[in-house]
């Protein structure tokens, strides 16, 4: 589904991710992990079109758009649901669900949001607060929600378990497994490394703006050199 | 009393002028966190336009008005082509805005004395019928009464289309964050464009309706009320924009008590400004301003 060919993305003169590829197959979760500053989160604004790449070719269902703006981008069916949140703090939180389908059709959407209440409960009761008030987990489901919004072909995940209590982590991450099983592609990125290796299918290990290790999940879950620089086993 | 309750009608009609011009402030403020020192001057073409369009080419007010009004927003696109869009990139947008904005003021002013001279004009005698009623002491007339009509439906009307409508809400986003605005499918630069051409319409507007209420247009009327809709937002609380309403509402009524308390109207600009000092002591982030933090 989405191909990314020696991506390099640059801050100024910071040059946050040197020439990474990877690929997403669709139907699939593809998990990035690695210590923080390794330039995951980079990857992720490169594919989404916050950051514009410095050099390399982003390839989604064949077409080329490494180019493209941003926003045009949610259109071709990437949405990505940002590191920290951020939920529209000032709005509601059924605004924030409508804006995820901005550029869809209104009936489509209204439907939409009913599943997405289906899907998260605590969003329909609290239709009408304010999104700002409320707490981390369920600001989080909003932001999930708000990128399925967008009937995504591939939604990214930045970070979904970062500052959430364990039971929280527990029930987001059975939430994307869930996803998946009903056919959605995901690229997830996570500091939480055995979380991410646990429910995903295949996993690229990344180290200041490089990646230094791929393979399968459950063959990187088995791997020495992953378990301690990673998982904190010995 | 019957003079004190004259005099507070007309702090009200007043009021609701300001608030038009001020909402217009608030809305570019609100959205890109600049202050665009242009809107003055393009309450004052709006007004000087709509002049134009009755006297020079003839028009009826009810196709004049509405096509100076427009006029006004086109005026707002070119401003931000010119004097923001090219310095947005840029860290210091913020400031190099609030130059630029002034540079393009002064392009807008000149054109307007260039093309209408420095003279004081105003809109043909007898293009309206201006009744007058009167209810026992108080007299209202139906000039007036258009004016308010005008000033809070435009307000009203805003308020709704930033509430309920795709584009509204996609305005709030951007105001919120543009970042996020982006990963929602929103195109930035084009709500952008939207806000200053709406924002430039209403200044307009009330460049019109307030040449309208003192039957005087002229290249500096901008001047006058430049700083008075930038005490009103302040005092309303940047960028919302019911507090810019209920600001110029209330800056127009402090503005006329001032006159029939004291009896002296020199001092009426210095009390107004004072009553904005003293709210800004009481409550520093404004009437309805909510004192956030800007996210990235």
């Amino acid at each position: 589904m989405l191909s990314a060919q020696e991506l390099k993305v640059a801050y100024g003169p910071v040059v946050a991710v040197k020439e990474v590829s990877f690929h997403v197959p669709a139907g699939s979760i593809v998990s990035l992990i690695g210590p923080n500053g390794a330039g995951k989160s980079s990857v992720l604004n490169g594919l989404s079109g916050l950051a514009p790449l410095s050099s390399g070719t982003i390839l989604f269902k064949g077409k080329d758009i490494s180019r493209m703006r941003a926003h045009l981008r949610v259109s071709e069916g990437i949405a990505l649901v940002p590191e920290g949140r951020r939920v529209l703090a000032g709005m509601s939180v059924r605004e924030n669900l409508e804006l995820g389908g901005y550029r869809r059709p209104a009936k489509e959407v209204n439907r939409d949001i009913s599943k997405m209440e289906e899907y998260f409960p605590v969003l329909g009761k609290r239709s009408k607060a304010a999104a700002g008030s409320l707490s981390g987990g369920e600001q989080q489901m909003l932001a999930i929600a708000r990128g399925l919004m967008a009937r995504p072909g591939l939604l990214l995940l930045d970070e979904p378990s970062l500052g959430l209590a364990p039971l929280v982590v527990r029930f987001i991450f059975e939430f994307i497994q869930r996803l998946r099983d009903d056919g959605q592609t995901i690229l997830l990125v996570e500091q939480n490394a055995g979380e991410a290796l646990e429910i995903s299918d295949y996993a690229y290990v990344m180290e200041t703006g490089r990646i230094v290790l791929e393979g399968r999940s459950q063959d990187l879950r088995s791997d020495p050199a992953i378990a301690r620089a990673y998982l904190g086993l010995p | 009393m019957s003079v004190f309750l004259q005099q507070l009608i007309n702090g009200f009609f007043i009021g609701s002028v300001y608030g038009l011009f001020a909402i217009g402030y608030t809305l570019v403020f609100g959205v890109l966190d600049i202050l665009n020192l242009a809107h003055a001057a393009i309450f004052t073409l709006g007004g000087l336009s709509a002049l134009w369009l009755t006297t020079t080419a003839g028009l009826p007010g009810w196709i004049a008005f509405p096509l100076a009004t427009l006029f006004s927003g086109v005026l707002g696109l070119l401003l931000y082509r010119v004097a923001f869009a090219p310095l947005r990139r840029r860290a210091d947008s913020n400031l190099s805005g609030l130059i630029s904005s002034i540079a393009m003021a002064i392009v807008f002013e000149s054109c307007a004395l260039g093309i209408f001279g420095a003279r004081t004009v105003r809109f043909p005698e007898g293009m309206f019928q201006n009744r007058v009623y009167h209810f026992q002491s108080i007299t209202i007339t139906s000039l007036q009464l258009e004016i308010v009509a005008v000033a809070l439906g435009l307000m009203i009307v805003l308020s709704a289309l930033l509430k309920y409508s795709r584009t509204g809400k996609a305005i709030r986003a951007v105001a919120e964050s543009e970042n996020t605005a982006r990963l929602l499918g929103i195109n930035v630069e084009w709500i952008v464009s939207q806000t200053f051409f709406v924002s430039s319409a209403l200044g307009g507007a009330a460049g019109i309706l307030y040449g309208l209420y003192f039957d005087a247009l002229a290249p500096d009327m901008g001047r006058s009320i430049e700083l008075k809709g930038l005490a009103v937002i302040i005092l309303g609380g940047m960028g919302s924009i019911p507090g810019a309403i209920l600001g110029g509402i209330a800056f127009g009524l402090s503005e006329v008590l001032t006159v029939e308390l004291t009896g002296m109207s020199n001092l009426r600009d210095a009390v107004a400004f004072t009553v904005l000092l003293l709210i800004l002591i009481l409550k520093p982030s404004g009437l309805l301003g909510r004192g956030r933090a800007r996210q990235a």
